[in-house]
């Protein structure tokens, strides 16, 4: 090894550094998985009937399904009786000022750098907390109700806008869409849930942190977001979770919803526990996002930054319904170590006129595999549609994998679809050439890492850019041999 | 400054510099040209630190140091700059990001506080005019895009951003049309105060009418077989290397 693949190797080694846990007092229900778990979970959020009822049937769609198999990823065994599928901090999740959080809970997001005042203070993000199962603290909200909107922990979305919530709940991705939507749509405890009203433009960031914490949980959280006619907002979830040898399962279904003129914009900084260099422990993260622009002009636009989780089965994916409709989709997905991502979108063109973007950076480092996985399925309707797809993967020593999978489907001769594909590696002409100036190996990686991902970084809010900007640099360390 | 000792290396097994010796004080300006393979990129590059090259024997020292002794960066961060013949391009990093980084490692190696933003804008400003350079160039990404011309002025712009005690510089005036050599050569010239000093690697004399060199050393299968002056260059152009190299052999 030289001493630049020495460099390189440890700087891909380093630790999560997220992996604390809280000594919290926490609220578990036993283990497993039946009909009484679930009605359970439902009386414990005391829940109406209906709510309890859709649990209940997704429930039984889920015992007729199976564990879907064609992601390039190899999945170990996952016991779904030995898993716990609700825990919530003992301590009331209601706060109506700062003082009366338990001070742990506080400190917990001050260690993950979301200090819940000076975000209200100072950057003005609205940030919506779920740690394990529930919604510990929504900032804003008051702000927020003078324009209208709506920004809540699922829970309360049930208890106060059921009328809300039954029309668009299940409506972009019913509980028969895949195994763990239907396992989320029975077990799901809670999430955030956002409404923007007509014509409104929401002033602010909104951000939900998801936090694993209790051993031997799934976390299987729902966000429903709706845009009403001409509203606009964007959106913002990061996710962490301790450093345990077990592996968790993290199920969470995204549905949102872009009526006619308006425009939602969903960032991920996706960091679960990936798991040590040996691959041991780690998040499974099986998650189903789907929007759907259902009227004209609409757009909706996912950008995601995921470097943690031992395994990540994700599909951000846009149903283009409405004429001139506008769907993207960006993507950093950086596996290291043993890690493993199956990760993609998919662009459905229904309506005249409807664009999509996808741009997919994937890099790999270490023993792990990545794979770009995209579907672009152009109806007969969907006259004068246009895709262009650009999937660029660069590879960090050569004992990892990278993979793409792209599928076109057209059933409109006036489609326009383009793909562009390339493959890079970091060269030692590249690192001789920062070392010359003075810059590290170490940092040289992280520079050309984040110079590759740069269009996709571009597209995060700007404190958030630089968040993940670090995270890349910082999930690299010890990664080539 | 610089004192090469009885150099040797390899590459692959195949020996390229056999026995260099060289010495290179503050305030003088070097050239090293000679026929193609004869190892002077190879030079340029050990003493950067490549390390596609083996040092078998012999000693470096720089400004009192042991250069050999030491990394890639740290040898940058005292002062060791390169030029290359052949800059790379690193898509998506602005060379305003990628010179803020090299200039604050080196301030931090010396010691100092990383420069504020408003200073290393200044300074970028100030330094980017010396090669002419246009302004928009520095917030585009490393060398992407950039014309041969526009490289070359970039290595220049790099060498005056880190302000080095001893730049070499490997070919610098190789693709350039006459209005850049003119550019990228004063610029060098601009550059040169008596507390530094300069190797350049050509095969021009053209390049010397800019840059006038105390010395010019003519180096031929791995080693420098003769030293004169500025009119050695001159002599070169006109009648070829034949004659030294029969006189060597």
């Amino acid at each position: 090894m030289d001493e630049n693949e020495k460099i390189l190797d440890d700087i891909t080694r380093q630790e999560y550094k997220y992996g604390f846990v809280t000594d919290i007092e926490t609220d578990t229900i036993p283990k497993g998985l039946n009909e009484e778990i679930i009605r359970m979970i439902s009386a414990k959020k005391g829940e109406p009937a209906w709510m309890t009822e859709n649990r209940v049937k997704a429930y039984r769609q889920w015992l007729t399904m199976s564990m879907p198999h064609w992601a390039h990823l190899d999945i170990p065994e996952i016991d779904y009786q030995d898993i716990i599928y609700y825990a919530a901090p003992r301590t009331t999740p209601k706060y109506n000022s700062m003082d009366e959080v338990d001070p742990e809970l506080k400190a917990t997001f001050d260690k993950l750098g979301i200090p819940l005042e000076e975000q209200m203070a100072l950057s003005g993000v609205a940030v919506d907390a779920v740690m394990d199962s529930v919604s510990v603290k929504t900032t804003f909200k008051e702000t927020l109700a003078e324009m209208g909107i709506i920004f809540c922990s699922m829970s309360e979305a049930i208890r106060d806008y059921p009328d809300l919530v039954r029309k668009y709940l299940g409506s972009v991705v019913p509980y028969t869409d895949n195994f763990f939507a239907a396992l989320n749509a029975a077990v799901f405890s809670d999430g955030s849930f956002c409404y923007v009203p007509k014509g409104v433009r929401c002033p602010m960031e909104l951000s939900t942190y998801f936090r694993i914490n209790a051993a031997g949980t799934g976390q299987f959280e729902r966000t429903l977001i709706v845009a009403d006619e001409g509203a606009y907002v964007s959106y913002l979830e990061g996710c962490t979770a301790p450093r345990r040898d077990e592996n968790q399962l993290h199920a969470a279904v995204v549905e949102i919803v872009v009526m006619k003129d308006a425009e939602v914009k969903y960032s991920t900084v996706q960091n679960w526990y990936p798991g040590d260099k040996e691959g041991k422990g780690g998040i499974y993260n099986f998650v189903t996002k789907r929007g759907i622009c259902r009227g004209e002009n609409a757009r909706l636009s996912w950008t995601q930054v995921e470097t943690g989780s031992a395994i990540t089965w994700k599909y951000p994916s846009c149903i283009l319904a409405g004429d001139n409709s506008v769907g993207e989709f960006y993507s950093v997905a950086l596996t290291n170590n043993f890690q493993q991502a199956d990760t993609g979108t998919k662009m459905i063109h229904l309506g005249r006129n409807t664009r999509s973007r996808i741009v997919s950076k994937g890099i790999s480092a270490g023993q792990s595999q990545n794979s770009y996985r995209g579907l672009v399925k152009v109806s007969k309707k969907a006259v004068g549609a246009r895709n262009y797809s650009q999937c660029d993967s660069l590879l960090i020593g050569d004992k990892c994998g990278a993979h793409t999978f792209p599928y076109v489907e057209s059933d409109n001769r006036s489609a326009v679809i383009e793909h562009e594909a390339t493959t890079s590696k970091i060269s030692d002409d590249q690192l001789m050439y920062c070392n010359q100036r003075g810059i590290a190996t170490e940092e040289a990686v992280g520079l050309i890492v984040n110079g590759y991902a740069r269009e996709v970084l571009n597209k995060l809010p700007m404190e958030f850019a630089i968040e993940a900007q670090k995270l890349l640099a910082i999930s690299l360390e010890g990664s080539v041999g | 400054m610089l004192e090469v000792k009885n150099l040797h290396c390899t590459v692959e097994g195949k020996e390229i510099l056999r026995g260099i010796n060289l010495s290179v004080r503050t305030g003088e300006v070097h050239a090293i040209m000679g026929p193609n393979g004869s190892g002077k990129s190879t030079f340029a590059s050990v003493l950067a630190g490549n390390q596609k090259y083996e040092v078998t024997e012999g000693e470096v020292s720089f400004d009192g140091m042991d250069l050999l002794g030491m990394s890639i960066e740290d040898r940058a961060r005292a002062g060791l700059f390169l030029g290359f013949q052949y800059p790379v391009e690193i898509p998506g990093v602005s060379m305003a990001n990628f010179m803020k980084l090299a200039v604050n490692e080196q301030r931090k190696y010396r010691g100092l506080e990383p420069l504020s933003a408003g200073d290393f804008l200044r300074l970028m400003r100030e330094k980017s005019a010396i090669v002419e350079l246009d302004s928009k160039l520095t917030s585009r990404a490393v060398n992407e895009g950039f014309s041969g011309g526009e490289k070359k002025k970039n290595e220049i712009f790099q060498m005056a951003m880190l302000d080095p005690k001893l730049a070499i510089l490997d070919e610098t005036d190789s693709g350039l049309d006459i209005d850049a050599l003119r550019i990228v050569a004063t610029g060098v010239t601009k550059l040169h105060r008596p507390d530094n000093a300069t190797v350049v690697i050509t095969h021009y004399q053209r390049l010397l009418d800019y840059i006038v060199p105390d010395y010019v050393h003519v180096l031929y299968k791995g080693r420098i077989i003769y030293t004169g002056d500025k009119s050695l260059a001159l002599k070169l152009e006109e009648q070829g290397y034949d004659w030294l190299i029969n006189q060597y052999q």
